[in-house]
């Protein structure tokens, strides 16, 4: 059952032998003076859903932004689908085949319709013919629960609709991995449920996750690994059972205390 | 607004007294008739210069704003030493070198229109780089990563994404250049362009009338450039109305 590795330290070693799609290794990034990730280390096997937690600035999202290159580590290595990124073609190549992202700010295309927001990307960087972007995006509408609301622009959607719109606009570029930066940290509190539902849904679908939340309730049932961030380090890493109800350092401890007391 | 009721009657009225002559743009007398087509008949190439200058400055301040916009040091040098070199140019000198000193430079043969509307163009394309810089800069970083996710280049991400943003926000900055526009093709007159102001000194010269004659180039450009405004932010509500967060 364990499906960790924590590399380096070898500590966790695979007990399966599913493809490992993200290797993160040492990796370290600095935004000017101040140091955001300091040497971390991660493992990713497809079909694994990880949900990473800890206090703001503690370089969580940091980390799934360097994933997709929306930032670029100074050290270390990251490796997608065995191609370790870098400036390369091959590298941002191998991040539009895999890595989808779904952000706080929803970042929808706000002068375009939902259904001209999910066929952008297939169209323009997939080459798929319109009609087929179409029924495509209209699937994948229907599965986030909005089929309905395919010719509206976004800003005439609640916040809950958009965010499920922007899943879906990643999900049209059939990624293999889906990333989430807190997404719905920015939402109305009536809200967070369908988008958590919907996100749910993927996660019994088999789809590789990694989700940055605060949303704990989630974490325990989605998550089959848990991490803990501080000060831009994975400080605990282990599965929610454990990581639950017997957090090893005194960090996590604390950081659970407050999030799951307030 | 109310100010306007008071002015247009005075004005009327010191428009009858016999210090003016009204009868050079009389329409009722044939010679008054012929010489108000003679002015109106500049209104071609006045719209043609404009509208061909600010399309052309448009287009290249486009393409000058990008390297602006660059990570690479050396392409944002280049958009500043053209945005300051051409900004420090006033638009009479502009008119004169390229018509006068660029046949001489490259060796070819310029027109009057084509020396315009390069000058004016020339001139107005670093104002139009900085609007566009400006409305690219204002788009919210989340687009280019919400484009990046999805996997858009570069050029797509600029025309799908950004660029159509960035036009809605600019758009009253566009109307106020192409109104700066119609009113700076004006010089072109100097170097003979057919123009407005070319017809009125033209008949100025002949009839002798200034007063009058000059007051109907006011009211064309006036006129002219009401229309123009009008119609600008027609456009601006065409667009606010159908999107925006």
């Amino acid at each position: 059952m364990h499906k960790i590795r924590k590399s380096n330290v070898g500590e966790f070693m695979p007990a399966n032998d599913a493809q490992t799609i993200i290797s993160v290794r040492g990796v370290s990034k600095f935004f000017g003076g101040f140091q955001a990730l300091k040497e971390v280390s991660l493992d990713v096997r497809l079909g694994e859903r990880i949900v990473v937690c800890g206090p703001s600035g503690s370089g969580k999202s940091t980390l799934i932004r360097c994933i997709n290159r929306l930032e670029k580590h100074e050290q270390g290595s990251i490796t997608i689908d065995g191609v370790e990124l870098n400036e390369g073609k091959e590298s941002l190549h191998a991040i539009r085949a895999n890595v989808g992202m779904v952000f706080q700010q929803f970042n929808l295309f706000p002068h375009l319709t939902v259904l001209e927001n999910l066929t952008l990307g297939p169209v323009r960087a997939k080459k798929l013919p319109k009609a087929e972007a179409r029924d495509l995006a209209l699937r994948y509408l229907a599965r986030v629960r909005i089929p309905e609301q395919a010719d509206k622009y976004p800003r005439q959607l609640s916040g809950g609709q958009q965010q499920r719109v922007a899943i879906a606009r990643s999900l049209c570029m059939e990624p293999r991995i889906l990333l989430f930066d807190e997404p719905t940290s920015a939402l109305d509190p009536e809200m967070i449920s369908e988008v958590l539902e919907v996100m749910a849904e993927l996660a019994a679908s088999g789809m590789t996750m990694i989700v940055v939340t605060h949303e704990m309730g989630f974490a325990r049932k989605v998550a089959d690994v848990m991490v803990f961030m501080d000060h831009g380090e994975i400080v605990e890493m282990s599965e929610p059972e454990k990581f639950f109800g017997a957090p090893e350092s005194e960090r996590c401890r604390e950081f659970l205390q407050k999030i799951l007391h307030h | 607004m109310k100010k306007i009721f008071i002015v247009a009657p005075l004005l009327f009225l010191s428009a009858c007294s016999d210090k003016w002559g009204w009868y050079v743009v009389d329409p009722s007398l044939p010679s008054g008739w012929s010489n108000l087509r003679f002015l109106l008949s500049g209104l071609y190439y006045t719209i043609l210069l404009s509208l061909s200058a600010i399309v052309i400055s448009i287009v290249v301040g486009l393409l000058i704003a990008l390297p602006g916009l660059s990570a690479k040091p050396v392409l944002r040098r280049f958009n500043r030493i053209y945005v300051e070199g051409v900004r420090a140019v006033p638009i009479l000198v502009l008119i004169l070198w390229v018509y006068y000193g660029l046949p001489q430079v490259a060796d070819i043969s310029i027109g009057v229109f084509a020396a315009g509307v390069i000058a004016l163009a020339l001139s107005d394309s670093a104002f139009e780089a900085e609007i566009f810089r400006a409305g690219i800069q204002s788009i919210d970083k989340g687009q280019y990563e919400a484009a990046h996710s999805v996997s858009l280049n570069y050029s797509d991400t600029m025309r799908f994404v950004i660029l159509p943003q960035a036009i809605r926000r600019i758009l009253p900055a566009l109307g106020n250049q192409l109104v700066y526009m119609l009113k700076m093709s004006s010089l072109v007159s100097v170097i003979g362009m057919q123009e407005l102001t070319r017809k009125a000194n033209e008949l100025v010269v002949s009839e002798y009338r200034p007063l009058e004659i000059y007051t109907i180039l006011v009211l064309e450009y006036l006129v002219l450039i009401l229309v123009v405004s009008a119609g600008v932010r027609w456009l601006e509500r065409r667009f606010q109305t159908d999107q925006r967060n």
